[in-house]
């Protein structure tokens, strides 16, 4: 029961682009057709349902104070905290390495499609995001920190998948010239983000 | 004869030219401030300003908001990041195999926000807890990124770090602008002054704006309207800059 509670608070609630605006730079960059945002989208979700718990794997044995005592007693007061951030993004940029050459082998449609954009999910702040925020919110288990991912990776999809088609479909309206693109699209996911609010406090 | 003499100093003078454009391209023989400098550093608070334009570094930009306060440590801590990490990979740019260039600079910028979080945590506790994962967020600030990218794996070390200051700058400038009206606006302070009057438990109690009667507006206070507030921004700019509009 608990699983599902965060599994639905992570992808309506604490939505990473709603919420906590992570992501942004591709989402406004990649969303102005839906194919690409679909693909950009579940590469998404992909790597944030490996990064997450692989990054918690390392912080619960490696990171965090007093990780290192299993290794031994005279190893229980060791702090690496500090070196958390580095370790994180290493270990996105390997996996994000990873996805990329499976898409090119076998999706080089969908590789074409997204371009310079796959190597940027490694740069992508919900990645990060995700995985400095289970540092936060010291999960017990690594079945909450794939749930965890899973979802916010699932929530981000959601966003981008609406803003996208939102997009598309005010290409043919009369947007004021200066607000055209850039500006309407702000201000359309600042009304997306109220949306979202109203699921706030909504108890599991 | 005086054909051949003719050709002979247009080519001297091809090769002079070739001379010069190679000296300009050198760095020491440029003013440190000189006007194609000075751009580096100009251009990004408005024509190439990195949130509103080139659309860069907003995720962290919107979070943070909400306050003055952590909004210039953040726009300081994020110049600080990206001056340095300019100038390091402006330094390694002949080294680095390109195959590999997004791990090394991510590494370098990783090191760079390591250093930064561990003195703010040492110099400024509070803010440091209230910026929280936004720290180390600035790593994947596609600013830092896209700029690492964009000039200093092609530019001269002077130059990158100027690249660097100014869009730090710009995008700081943004920044504080939106902390400006949501702090104002939000709950009528100023760097946690109450610019506006102290709001007491009644009207009689209250002084300034809040004794006629004024409210704050709590909804300034919520991420969505950080978005919106961006996105007036961008209308106003567009508006008097009508060369940024965009087609669709």
């Amino acid at each position: 029961m608990d699983l599902v509670n965060l599994f639905v608070r992570s992808i309506f609630i604490e939505n990473m682009v709603f919420a906590y605006f992570l992501g942004m730079c591709s989402y406004l960059a990649v969303s102005k057709t839906v194919k690409t945002a679909v693909g950009l989208g579940a590469a998404v979700i992909f790597v944030l349902a490996i990064t997450v718990p692989i990054n918690y794997l390392l912080d619960t044995y490696l990171l965090r104070p007093g990780a290192l005592s299993w290794l031994g007693a005279e190893y229980a007061d060791i702090d690496l905290s500090f070196l958390s951030f580095i370790m994180f993004i290493a270990v996105i940029a390997s996996m994000v390495q990873l996805v990329e050459m499976i898409v090119e082998k076998f999706a080089p449609a969908l590789y074409g499609a997204l371009g310079i954009f796959l190597p940027l999910i490694a740069v992508n702040c919900a990645i990060l995001g995700g995985s400095l925020f289970m540092q936060q919110k010291n999960f017990i288990g690594i079945s909450e920190a794939v749930t965890y991912g899973l979802g916010s990776g699932i929530g981000w999809f959601l966003a981008i998948l609406g803003i996208a088609a939102i997009r598309e479909k005010i290409a043919y309206s009369n947007v004021p010239a200066p607000l055209k693109g850039l500006g309407i699209t702000f201000i359309i996911t600042g009304l997306m983000a109220l949306g979202f609010m109203s699921f706030m406090g909504i108890k599991l | 004869m005086a054909k051949e003499k003719k050709y002979n100093s247009a080519k001297e003078e091809e090769k002079k030219q070739e001379m010069i454009l190679f000296l300009s391209d050198s760095e020491e023989k440029e003013s440190f401030l000189s006007r194609a400098n000075r751009k580096l550093l100009s251009d990004p608070l408005d024509d190439n300003n990195p949130i509103t334009v080139q659309v860069l570094g907003i995720c962290s930009a919107l979070a943070i908001t909400v306050q003055l306060e952590p909004a210039v440590v953040m726009a300081i801590a994020v110049m600080a990041v990206m001056a340095f990490s300019n100038v390091i990979i402006s330094l390694l740019r002949n080294m680095i195999p390109s195959r590999i260039r997004i791990i090394v600079q991510l590494v370098v910028v990783a090191s760079m926000v390591i250093l930064v979080d561990q003195v703010l945590k040492a110099y400024a506790y509070d803010v440091s807890k209230q910026l929280a994962v936004f720290i180390g967020l600035i790593i994947t600030n596609c600013i830092v990124m896209g700029r690492l990218e964009a000039f200093a794996l092609g530019n001269g070390v002077w130059k990158s770090f100027l690249d660097g200051i100014g869009n730090a700058a710009g995008y700081g400038l943004i920044l504080i602008i939106v902390a400006f009206i949501r702090e104002l606006l939000g709950s009528g302070k100023l760097f946690g002054f109450e610019v506006l009057g102290h709001k007491g438990a009644t009207l009689a109690d209250s002084t300034g704006l809040y004794a006629l009667g004024y409210e704050n507006n709590g909804l300034m206070l919520l991420s969505p309207m950080a978005l919106i507030v961006v996105g007036v921004i961008i209308w106003v700019q567009r508006a008097r800059n009508r060369k940024l509009i965009e087609e669709n």
